[in-house]
């Protein structure tokens, strides 16, 4: 690592996390002095968008190479109140809360409460939203069965393709007009919509190329200024590339790296996106310039690597915007999700893993930072040498990178209809989500409880904690003479809170088609231009939303202890067992123990438990997919809680797999935790009982304690199980490579384990900013140490 | 046709080349003072109590250590680690106890395999018939062959036999040409004085042909909480693991004289 790079990484690590006004001060003074008043929807968010870049404090760090950031200084987190204000509750809360606390100082929080909450309460869109959301769906999401990701951030689920790279905004704009020109005015009822969004399109690409106009124009104040004659000539060629890009397409390596971060902090700019953009396909996009310039001489692999890690520091500037309200519980996490994508293969199906992979594997092991995370694509028809190599970084144990089925996912997207080619351009995104890059807008709507329903379900459709008769009457506990019978009856509720969760979602859409089109995102994703309609109302070629299922793990070994305790060996009755969840085991202690100890559980390989949890699978996957969002989105499944099986556990009391109550759900398609004796390999078979195929992504967490990845023969040892896992069309695998005695110590003694990042559920976050519980779920996880 | 398993363990990275699954046979010729697995010496099935927990409660309950097992059986469990012995280039260990002490039984798993296209390995302490091991050695991919010490009469205090039959042996599969791994447990005072270590390297080298390699395993004491659980006596309470400076020194020492070494297997 080079001193600058050493510095510009220190500096990202101690900057202070900050709340700002900046963004909010600036998008309520223009609609608040009606700078565009009269014009349609989609203008006027555009004319909004170029208001904050014309008059945004535009950052410089000292040594810096690639320049931008979202907020006036690293760490300092814009708001976006017209989508969801923060009360000033919320700040103190934010402020003050012992773990994942952003400051906010006195001035911002006089603004907020002088300006920004009295002009946006009652109109910021979650607002909008929370009018609109019906009786059911309230104490749906109050009893925490699901949640709702798009309530207080904006859709935005997407990769940027080969497109960004290959073109200029001028060549888009090229583009816009010739799509205006092809309007069909005589015939077409949408003419004025696809006008009016084409028009907004244009303004957003303009004022892109204007805010790296105005990094320039700083570059050269600081220019003047500097004595020291390398880093003068520096800023000089800074100048020269911010000039050039956005505006025009990149050349060189330089100029794409700095080309994609403006248009990386125009979409984190424009909204609040969940999963916050990432440039996917990393060294694929890359390669052309890497390769043309090492054969030229104008670039080494030094030279690269620092451009690579400057650019690795300017996301890890960039935390999470912070939420509003309870939501906080169910991702206390600074992170976003910007997945690097490596590996894979070529359009054409070929091995893609090229020189520039190996030098970010470097890169990602050497930087050891939150953000962006990073993936490899392991293709049947990638070499040993690459799966071998990321391996060996996995067990550096900071959970990067991750490891995803390129040959699953190609088969899921091609699946769900999209072209071979497209699909090929796609991977993973976020925490496992498979996409098509640079031409699908696929957006999660919220985790979904499963293990929860069955406790409403054991309760007549009552939910025992808020109270209410939430759910369907399908029958008392005690009246099920059959497994098939309770089963049904699960069937049933879950279909009904499928049904409350899309209903949901689907307002909720309509609401930000109406309100909160995002005219900037749209230029980079095929084909809204060519269409004239936003990412968020259908532009995109392909339209998906998911519903993650959480607690795999849970239910199947709830309801396999079920079928075999009172249906088949009648070890216990149903009331028997009812009075000891209600009582959380105290009064039964022996049904306790008969429930964990004596009874098959999933990740063992045993079709005794592993039966149910395709049962489980088939109900969920039959009751979301086939339905249908308002800009033509087929909603369908995928596996994976983030944080989220923690805040759900928090809702429920005790489970018929022997979890007490309060605690965690399991999290993916892991094992519940500590329930998988047998090793990873029966974990493996356990899990490749599901048909990956079907969902848009599953997320499987592998625990190893460092000392068994003690030499080359073992790291072989492990990749082969991740090919094992993959030839059974496994999505995902990831390692959490430590030991439960360094993390107690990190417990005990936060101060010396700083930089401890640990692999949570599909990203990776600091040991230390993750609350107690989680802190405690991670160490509980099963650890292999005695293979 | 069965036999008695104490246990079947997948995942077995240690017990040879890629990703096996190793099976315990019951039973064991010899009485190694520090075995790890006390359980499996006794041929015959035991029953023990287990003590499970939930938070501070504990829990009692019989376990039976020893399972007759057919062939078929034990194949389905083999069958389902398939995958990664074919992905991995892995395949099965089988272990003790001593696993010659049911040779026929041994001889159909290991025929049952061999029809499977698993790689088969045997792990042995050397301890049986010369008829037997060469009956089961055409069967078997690779040997991993126990040495503990030249000394014979140390070797009879430390394991109850002498290793007269143990070299005599050894000799045979090396002049047959069968595929050999030496397994030397390094025990600490006992058996890892450099001495030790050149009689072994001179006998090894005394040999009518090649090994393929050697594997140090070092001992470590977990097992004290077994032979509390099987009220079993204990002689190596106090005995810690061997220093990674003298495995190290053990490795090179082997390696000086031509050896491929592993430490750990």
């Amino acid at each position: 690592m080079t001193p600058r790079i050493k510095k510009l990484r220190d500096q990202s690590l101690n900057a202070i996390y900050r709340i700002s006004a900046e963004r909010a001060l600036l998008i309520t003074d223009f609609y608040k002095n009606q700078l565009a008043f009269g014009d349609s929807i989609p203008v006027q968010r555009a004319k909004s968008f170029r208001y904050i870049l014309e008059y945004k404090h535009i950052c410089i760090n000292e040594d810096e190479l690639i320049v931008g950031e979202r907020g006036p200084a690293p760490k300092e987190t814009p708001t976006y109140p017209e989508i969801t204000v923060h009360s000033l509750q919320d700040l103190d809360i934010l402020n003050s809360r012992s773990k994942v606390w952003f400051r906010v100082d006195e001035k911002t929080r006089k603004a907020y409460e002088e300006v920004i909450i009295p002009f946006w309460k009652g109109r910021s869109n979650r607002d909008r939203i929370m009018q609109q959301m019906s009786d059911e769906w309230h104490d749906s999401y109050d009893a925490g069965i699901f949640t709702e990701f798009m309530e207080q951030r904006a859709p935005g689920h997407t990769v940027a393709g080969n497109k960004v790279f290959r073109k200029g905004m001028l060549d888009l704009i090229a583009d816009i007009e010739n799509a205006l020109q092809k309007i069909d005015w005589l015939n077409d009822p949408k003419a004025f919509d696809r006008s009016e969004e084409l028009k907004a399109m244009k303004i957003t690409a303009e004022s892109i190329i204007l805010f790296a106009n105005r990094h320039s124009d700083q570059l050269e104040l600081l220019a003047e200024k500097e004595k020291d004659i390398t880093r003068k000539a520096e800023l000089i060629e800074m100048i020269r590339i911010c000039r050039k890009v956005p505006a025009h397409a990149p050349e060189t390596f330089h100029e794409a790296l700095q080309h994609y971060w403006f248009i990386h902090l125009g979409v984190v700019t424009e909204v609040n996106p969940w999963d916050s953009f990432n440039p996917g396909r990393l060294d694929q996009h890359l390669y052309p310039y890497f390769s043309k310039e090492t054969k030229a001489g104008t670039l080494t692999a030094e030279s690269a690597t620092e451009l690579l890690e400057s650019f690795w520091v300017k996301f890890n500037n960039h935390p999470a915007p912070p939420k509003v309200g309870v939501t906080a519980l169910e991702s206390n996490t600074y992170t976003d999700f910007s997945l690097i994508n490596l590996g894979g293969v070529k359009p054409d199906g070929s091995d893609a893993v090229n020189e520039l992979s190996f030098l970010i594997l470097d890169v990602i092991e050497e930087m050891r930072i939150l953000q962006p995370s990073s993936m490899v694509q392991l293709s049947k028809k990638n070499p040993e040498s690459f799966i071998n190599r990321a391996v060996k970084i996995a067990k550096t144990g900071f959970g990067q990178p991750s490891i995803f089925n390129t040959d699953a996912i190609v088969q899921e997207l091609v699946g769900q209809g999209k072209t071979l080619e497209d699909a090929r351009n796609g991977g993973a995104s976020g925490c496992v989500e498979s996409g098509a890059f640079g031409t699908e807008s696929y957006i999660l709507t919220g985790y979904f409880n499963l293990p929860k329903i069955l406790e409403i379900t054991l309760h007549n459709g009552f939910d025992p904690r808020t109270g209410k008769q939430i759910g369907l009457k399908t029958g008392e506990a005690t009246d099920f003479q059959t497994y098939e019978a309770l089963l049904d009856a699960f069937r049933k509720q879950v279909n009904h809170f499928v049904d409350i969760k899309i209903k949901g979602s689907n307002a909720i859409e309509n609401i930000f088609i109406h309100h909160v089109p995002t005219p900037f995102l749209s230029i980079l994703i095929d084909d809204c231009i060519e269409r004239g309609t936003d990412y968020i109302s259908g532009g995109a070629r392909y339209n998906t939303n998911y519903i993650q299922g959480v607690g795999m793990g849970t239910m199947t070994d709830s309801l396999t202890a079920i079928k075999k305790h009172v249906f088949q060996d009648r070890t216990f009755i149903m009331s028997e067992l009812m009075e000891a969840l209600v009582s959380d085991f105290e009064n039964n202690p022996q049904l306790h123990y008969q429930l964990i100890y004596q009874t098959p559980k999933y990740g063992n390989d045993d079709d005794a438990a592993d039966d149910q949890i395709r049962e489980v699978f088939d109900i969920y996957y039959s009751a979301v997919n086939g339905h249908k969002s308002p800009r033509g989105a087929d909603y369908r499944i995928n596996l994976l809680p983030t944080t989220c099986h923690v805040y759900f556990g928090s809702v429920m009391h005790a489970g018929p797999d022997g979890r007490k109550a309060g605690m965690p759900v399991s999290e993916g398609i892991s094992p519940v935790q500590g329930a998988d004796l047998q090793g990873p390999t029966s974990v493996i078979k356990s899990a490749a009982k599901i048909d990956h195929l079907k969902t848009g992504g599953t997320l499987l967490n592998q625990k190893f304690s460092p000392a068994f990845f003690s030499d080359d023969s073992a790291i072989q040892k492990v990749s082969s199980l991740v090919r094992s896992y993959f030839r059974m069309d496994g999505h995902h695998i990831q390692f959490n490579v430590i030991d439960g005695n360094t993390l107690r110590d990190a417990q005990k003694h936060p101060e010396k384990y700083r930089d401890l990042i640990v692999r949570v559920a599909g990203y990776s976050d600091y040991f230390n900013d993750l609350g107690e519980d989680l802190q405690n779920e991670i160490i509980h996880r099963t650890e292999h140490e005695n293979f | 046709m069965t036999g008695i398993l104490f246990d079947i363990k997948r995942f077995a990275v240690h017990d040879g080349p890629g990703i096996r699954t190793t099976v315990f046979l019951k039973g064991c010729p010899l009485k190694c003072l520090w075995c790890h697995n006390p359980e499996s010496i006794s041929p015959q099935p035991c029953t023990i109590e287990k003590i499970s927990r939930i938070g501070e409660q504990t829990f009692r309950n019989d376990e039976v250590v020893g399972q007759l097992k057919s062939v078929n059986e034990v194949m389905e469990i083999l069958e389902k680690e398939w995958i990664f012995m074919d992905e991995s280039g892995g395949g099965v260990t089988f272990s003790g106890g001593e696993p010659l002490l049911q040779h026929e039984f041994l001889a159909e798993l290991l025929i049952a395999c061999k029809q499977r296209g698993m790689h088969t390995a045997v792990d042995t302490c050397g301890f049986t018939s010369s008829e037997v091991l060469l009956k089961i050695a055409p069967l078997t991919d690779l040997f991993l062959y126990d040495l503990k010490m030249m000394n014979s009469e140390k070797h009879k205090f430390c394991t109850g036999a002498d290793n007269q039959l143990i070299l005599e042996n050894l000799q045979k599969l090396v002049s047959e040409n069968y595929k050999i791994r030496i397994r030397i447990p390094v025990i600490p005072e006992i058996n890892d004085a450099p001495e030790n270590i050149s009689e072994i390297i001179l006998f090894l080298k005394s040999l009518n042909g090649q090994v393929e390699g050697v594997d140090l395993l070092p001992f470590h004491n977990t097992a004290s909480g077994k032979y509390k659980r099987f009220e079993i006596n204990y002689t190596m309470n106090e005995t810690r693991k061997p220093e990674a400076s003298v495995m190290d020194a053990i490795k090179k020492q082997f390696e000086e004289a031509g050896f491929e070494v592993k430490i750990g297997g």
